[in-house]
């Protein structure tokens, strides 16, 4: 694919109301490639919440708002594996039945991209020229690893970063025990999941936990912190952007 | 023994998880067979393709599954076994209770089967008087103990050595030890004396092949087998998806399953079951029963969405990955199919809102898909079973769960579908946020119905400013 006149930026609600910095620090590594950006002012969530705990109904409308949305883009480009998991496969889900929305959904999914496969596989970058001097650990989550087969792409960067050392922890393709409204309904097993995904992160040795999913970094740093563990969390878009 | 409690999964999980025995004997499970197993797909000589095949080939069982039964049931009669056909469990166990009370049975032993669990077969013989022995040593050990399995295909993991001793030197009366071969030799003579004096074995079906007629079962103690050809009858239980169309894909989904299993290349008994001793090959029972279960499995079979549940081998390799099992255990899914498979299983036959736990009770991580030798898409019915609870469904008998739940959802829709509505609302809870319990941005308690997360971890605070608003700024700020 040749490089993108303009990029669409789908930013999840996480991202846009809790962890604006992750989407700042991604804006900072696409305008540093010399990308136009756009970002439609009006989006907000894309369902995957309402999906996930079975409100179907619910979920549809969101998606018809987030088709209305984006289906203009060129290209689209989210810092959230799991975001653009619902939007790329579960849309199609949704409207199977729906022969006119299903066209439109499956426009979309064919331009939609999460951050770091964007820069690997799209642009063909695999280093920006960032520096971080520290000792990174990476949770490859779940949606983004299993679902969308991303996990090349994210390492690929990470390993090209100046300065840091990357850690691999134990199991670092378990599910960090989030699964969405589960971490509030199971809050105890969720609990006891993220317990062990804590404890490998700690015995990394790591003083930064990377990924490119606030869902996950937002459970892990819940524990992080009601444990007074001084490891920080942080989206790779955040370390690609530090020089 | 297994009882039918899946409302207790909070409850349950709960306690397993305080269990530090249990947690250890879970994570050392899935250490072990999790990567094992996957080192093994890794290593197919056929590559990939073999696992997508093979599923196919369940799947094309599944979608003739009328034609294979009746040819299966012709050539087993053709052999001289008689074939049962059992609409629900009471059906099953009543063929099963007929056939021992017209031969006089006072003692059965039982080859370990998860459909016997599933239609609680032991308790409606042993209200018959007749003695009832399971001879799988994992079973055997939860039968003395009186325990559910904690696993499908190693039930008594949650055993310590210490346990099994004590619990031997009780039940057997044999000297202490906590030698696991002594043990295991202790375990061994007892059952030997039941094999011996057993007049009627009982089996379940790994897999049936319609081509040959056969019925196989997969073991690593040989106890299976024994059960099936020591005792004079050998009644055999068969959930009606059980079979494939011929011995070639027979043969590569039995290597799949028992990658899947027990991390083997194959189970070290596999064994091929037609029917009765005959005139001229004198081994084998002198009656051979075959029960065709079919127990909720039709309505299965009838839901597009759900059909694919049937191809499911029952191997456990799911239990093996998943990050829930691997914390709360087997008892806690109330029901003899736990683990992913379970949570998708016991709703589809013992009811759905019953179930409702299991259903909205994993990450939907995908470690299960993954790990499944025919790649089962675990996680897409999962979701189709919440969908079924929220909305309900006249066709399974499914009753909306949780009118508040429903409610929450209605209104965040109302408001995520309106971005000024929508930040309205942000700015409001910005403002209440300050009013929660909190230390350098991180929430320590949020109320209802957020609670759940703050019970053991915190939450960061909302941003000053939204990602829209800072973007929104810095477009003005360039304009002007």
């Amino acid at each position: 694919m040749n490089k993108p006149e303009k990029v669409t930026l789908f930013i999840q609600c996480l991202v846009d109301t809790v962890f604006p910095e992750t989407g700042a620090a991604m804006v900072t590594v696409l305008e540093s490639l010399g990308l136009k950006l756009d970002c439609p002012a009006n989006q907000t969530c894309c369902g995957q919440p309402a999906f996930n705990a079975g409100h179907t109904r619910e979920a549809r409308a969101a998606a018809v708002k987030f088709l209305d949305i984006f289906e203009d883009a060129e290209i689209i480009v989210c810092p959230s594996g799991s975001c653009v998991n619902m939007v790329r496969d579960h849309y199609l889900d949704l409207f199977a039945d729906d022969p006119k929305m299903l066209v439109r959904a499956q426009a979309v999914s064919r331009k939609i991209y999460e951050f770091t496969e964007f820069l690997v596989d799209v642009l063909g970058v695999e280093s920006v020229g960032a520096r971080f001097p520290h000792k990174v650990t990476y949770h490859a989550s779940c949606h983004l690893n299993r679902f969308l087969g991303i996990d090349r792409q994210p390492r690929t960067l990470l390993a090209h970063i100046d300065d840091m050392t990357l850690v691999e922890m134990k199991g670092a393709d378990t599910c960090c025990g989030f699964g969405g409204t589960f971490a509030v309904k199971y809050s105890e097993i969720s609990g006891a999941v993220l317990a062990e995904k804590v404890k490998n992160i700690v015995d990394s040795g790591a003083e930064v936990v990377t990924g490119c999913d606030m869902g996950c970094l937002m459970n892990i740093q819940g524990m992080l912190s009601r444990k007074n563990i001084p490891i920080e969390v942080k989206h790779i878009a955040q370390l690609l952007a530090e020089k | 023994m297994s009882t039918i409690a899946p409302e207790k999964y909070k409850e349950n999980a709960s306690k397993n998880i305080a269990d530090p025995v249990l947690q250890k004997a879970l994570s050392g499970l899935q250490e072990r067979l999790g990567p094992a197993t996957e080192n093994l797909y890794n290593s197919l000589p056929e590559g990939h393709k073999m696992r997508t095949e093979a599923h196919q080939f369940r799947r094309k069982a599944i979608d003739n599954l009328d034609v294979l039964l009746s040819t299966l049931v012709d050539k087993v009669r053709g052999h001289g076994g008689i074939v049962h056909f059992a609409k629900t469990a009471e059906e099953a166990v009543e063929i099963c209770k007929k056939i021992a009370l017209d031969n006089d049975v006072k003692t059965v032993v039982k080859g370990k089967s998860m459909v016997t669990e599933e239609v609680g077969l032991n308790l409606a013989l042993e209200k018959e008087g007749i003695e009832v022995y399971e001879t799988d040593l994992g079973e055997y050990i939860l039968q003395l103990s009186g325990e559910a399995p904690t696993h499908i295909v190693a039930p008594a993991i949650h055993k310590t050595r210490r346990e099994v001793a004590e619990l031997f030197t009780e039940k057997l009366g044999t000297p202490y030890t906590e030698d696991p071969p002594i043990l295991t030799r202790y375990a061994r003579k007892a059952l030997r004396e039941k094999f011996l004096k057993a007049d009627m074995g009982i089996s379940g079906c790994n897999l049936a092949c319609a081509e040959t007629g056969h019925i196989v079962t997969v073991s690593n103690e040989g106890n299976i087998r024994m059960s099936t050809t020591l005792p004079k009858i050998h009644v055999a239980f068969m959930g009606m998806e059980r079979i494939v169309a011929n011995l070639e894909e027979q043969q590569s989904i039995l290597r799949l399953m028992s990658m899947g299993a027990a991390a083997q290349e194959i189970g070290g008994y596999v064994s091929y079951v037609g029917g009765p001793a005959e005139v001229d090959h004198g081994d084998g029972p002198q009656e051979f029963h075959l029960i065709i279960i079919d127990n909720g499995r039709s309505k299965i079979l009838a839901d597009p969405e759900f059909r694919e549940m049937l191809c499911c081998i029952r191997c456990g390799a799911c239990l093996n990955v998943c990050p829930v099992y691997g914390k709360i255990g087997g008892q806690a899914y109330g029901s003899p199919y736990c683990g992913p498979v379970g949570a998708v299983v016991t709703p589809l036959l013992f009811g759905i809102n019953n179930s409702a736990d299991l259903c909205a009770g994993e990450t939907l991580c995908g470690a299960c898909k993954q790990a499944c030798p025919l790649e089962i898409n675990l996680p897409r019915m999962l979701l189709a079973l919440r969908s079924k609870l929220s909305e309900g469904d006249p066709d399974w008998d499914v009753q909306p769960k949780s009118k508040g739940e429903n409610l929450i959802f209605a209104s965040w829709q109302r408001f995520n579908s309106n971005r000024k509505v929508y930040d309205l609302l942000l700015g409001l809870m910005r403002v209440l946020q300050h009013l929660l319990p909190a230390k350098q941005g991180m929430i320590s308690r949020l109320p209802w119905p957020l609670s759940g997360w703050t019970a053991n971890r915190n939450m960061k605070k909302l941003a000053p400013k939204t990602f829209m608003q800072q973007w929104r700024e810095k477009k003005e700020k360039k304009g002007s």
